[in-house]
């Protein structure tokens, strides 16, 4: 079973790949077949991995761990939130309310916590690490932000130098990052296609 | 073609070079948060604390998926060393499809160390679909959890942000990698040692997940130089006159 799953995915991979670079009808059809399949099990993977996050929820409410309160609220709100999204259908009003007065609240709740974070974090980093670089670093970000935060009294002098200087140096090293990135992610993809590494069906 | 051309080559490489480090294993240099990592594992199996690994929310559809691919590799070994702790690590992604081969990877490094009975379903876990309710759900376990390490290692974004700030609170360790460009500022600024870009990749090569994984470590150098190369030469002829 284990070399079956292995040559399944390393031919699909493969005939994926060279569809991708040789324009056959044959490897055409059979990539837009894979790839079709490939989006069915992304689906249904979805409905696995609510089930595994109902389970992991349940488990913990059994053994009355720590906050398994939180953990029956949460499915008790899934199966009620999915049981009124199949009867009424995803575009019902109360489904966007459900939406709208719950769900992105909240999450617009935690983007306010994370500025406050991402605040502190930058306080606490000289405390942590005094070098060099993460001088630099703070002061980039502080001349950033006097660059593009209004003011009063209009933009700051100098503001469009600061962003043509500080946005050369790090527009490069953004650049560099995400070329070293993009190998790292193409040598990655190579080993599970040959096989080697095989996150699937054991290995 | 360009491209095919540089698959094929990168492809050759990594055989020939996977086949050669079979033979010699490579010398890594230093990387002080992957020490760190290997200190971790060793100290939770010893005090039976818990280690935490977050993969992300890398969908294994996209070029995102490269990253999650390589902390799986991390969570084959992980699994395989903790095998003798009566607590296993925690794994959470936010990608139903990552949460399933999570629980295979665990499963196989259990297997591969003769423990698979200490192998738990529960361990793999998807906290969240969307960045911030990943953030949400993952955030109590290294409170509630008994956790010693987490690693934070695959495709997350500024939501990162408050997961290190629990960690910090509870006072455990953090290694964080990511191939987004706003975590790595965040991990920059709150990680003790952070992993800057495609060291995220070396991950496998730093636990000892085999000759391919610093076969790939080489590629990736000699294709960087490459890069470079092609750069400078570009820059070059474009100052030359040449347009292309």
């Amino acid at each position: 079973m284990r070399v079956f799953t292995a040559a399944f995915a390393i031919a699909s991979g493969l005939i994926v790949l060279l569809g991708y670079f040789f324009p056959i009808l044959l490897l055409s059809r059979l990539r837009l077949i894979l790839t079709d399949w490939a989006i069915v099990i992304a689906g249904f993977s979805v409905l696995i991995g609510i089930f595994n996050l109902i389970a992991v929820q349940m488990e913990r409410i059994r053994t009355r761990q720590k906050g398994s309160a939180y953990g029956a609220l949460l499915v008790i709100s899934l199966i009620f939130t999915f049981g009124i999204g199949l009867l009424l259908g995803p575009d019902d009003a109360f489904m966007k309310l459900a939406v709208d007065a719950i769900i992105v609240p909240v999450e617009a709740a935690l983007m306010a916590i994370l500025s406050i974070t991402l605040i502190y974090a930058s306080i606490r980093l000289l405390r942590r690490r005094v070098d060099l670089t993460t001088v630099l670093f703070l002061l980039v970000a502080v001349l950033f932000l006097l660059a593009i935060m209004p003011t009063p009294f209009g933009p700051i002098p100098g503001d469009q130098f600061i962003l043509d200087i500080a946005g050369m140096f790090s527009r490069g090293g953004a650049r560099g990052l995400l070329i070293g990135i993009a190998l790292g992610t193409l040598l990655t993809g190579l080993r599970v296609l040959f096989g080697i590494d095989r996150p699937y069906g054991g290995n | 073609m360009i491209a095919l051309g540089i698959l094929i080559l990168a492809a050759v490489l990594l055989l020939v070079l996977t086949l050669w480090r079979r033979r010699s294993p490579a010398t890594l240099r230093h990387i002080e948060a992957y020490e760190r990592l290997n200190r971790e594992v060793g100290l939770a199996v010893e005090n039976g604390t818990r280690l935490h690994i977050s993969l992300g929310r890398g969908n294994l559809f996209t070029s995102r998926g490269g990253s999650a691919l390589a902390g799986l590799s991390l969570v084959r070994r992980v699994a395989e060393r903790t095998s003798v702790s009566d607590r296993p690590p925690i794994i959470t992604s936010g990608d139903a499809a990552l949460t399933i081969l999570s629980q295979d990877t665990a499963q196989s490094g259990f297997r591969a160390a003769g423990a698979e009975e200490q192998f738990r379903v529960s361990a793999e876990r998807m906290t969240g679909l969307s960045p911030f309710s990943y953030a949400a759900g993952t955030m109590p376990i290294t409170r509630d959890e008994n956790v010693s390490a987490n690693i934070l290692i695959g495709d997350l974004g500024a939501e990162s942000a408050l997961l290190t700030e629990v960690a910090d609170r509870e006072d455990t360790s953090l290694i964080a990698a990511s191939d987004n460009l706003s975590a790595q500022s965040i991990f920059y600024a709150s990680a003790q040692e952070p992993l800057i870009g495609e060291e995220l990749f070396a991950a496998g090569a730093y636990v000892g997940a085999g000759a391919s994984h610093e076969a790939s470590l080489q590629v990736q150098d000699v294709l960087r130089w490459l890069v470079i190369l092609a750069i400078l030469g570009g820059a070059l002829l474009k100052m030359a006159g040449f347009n292309f």
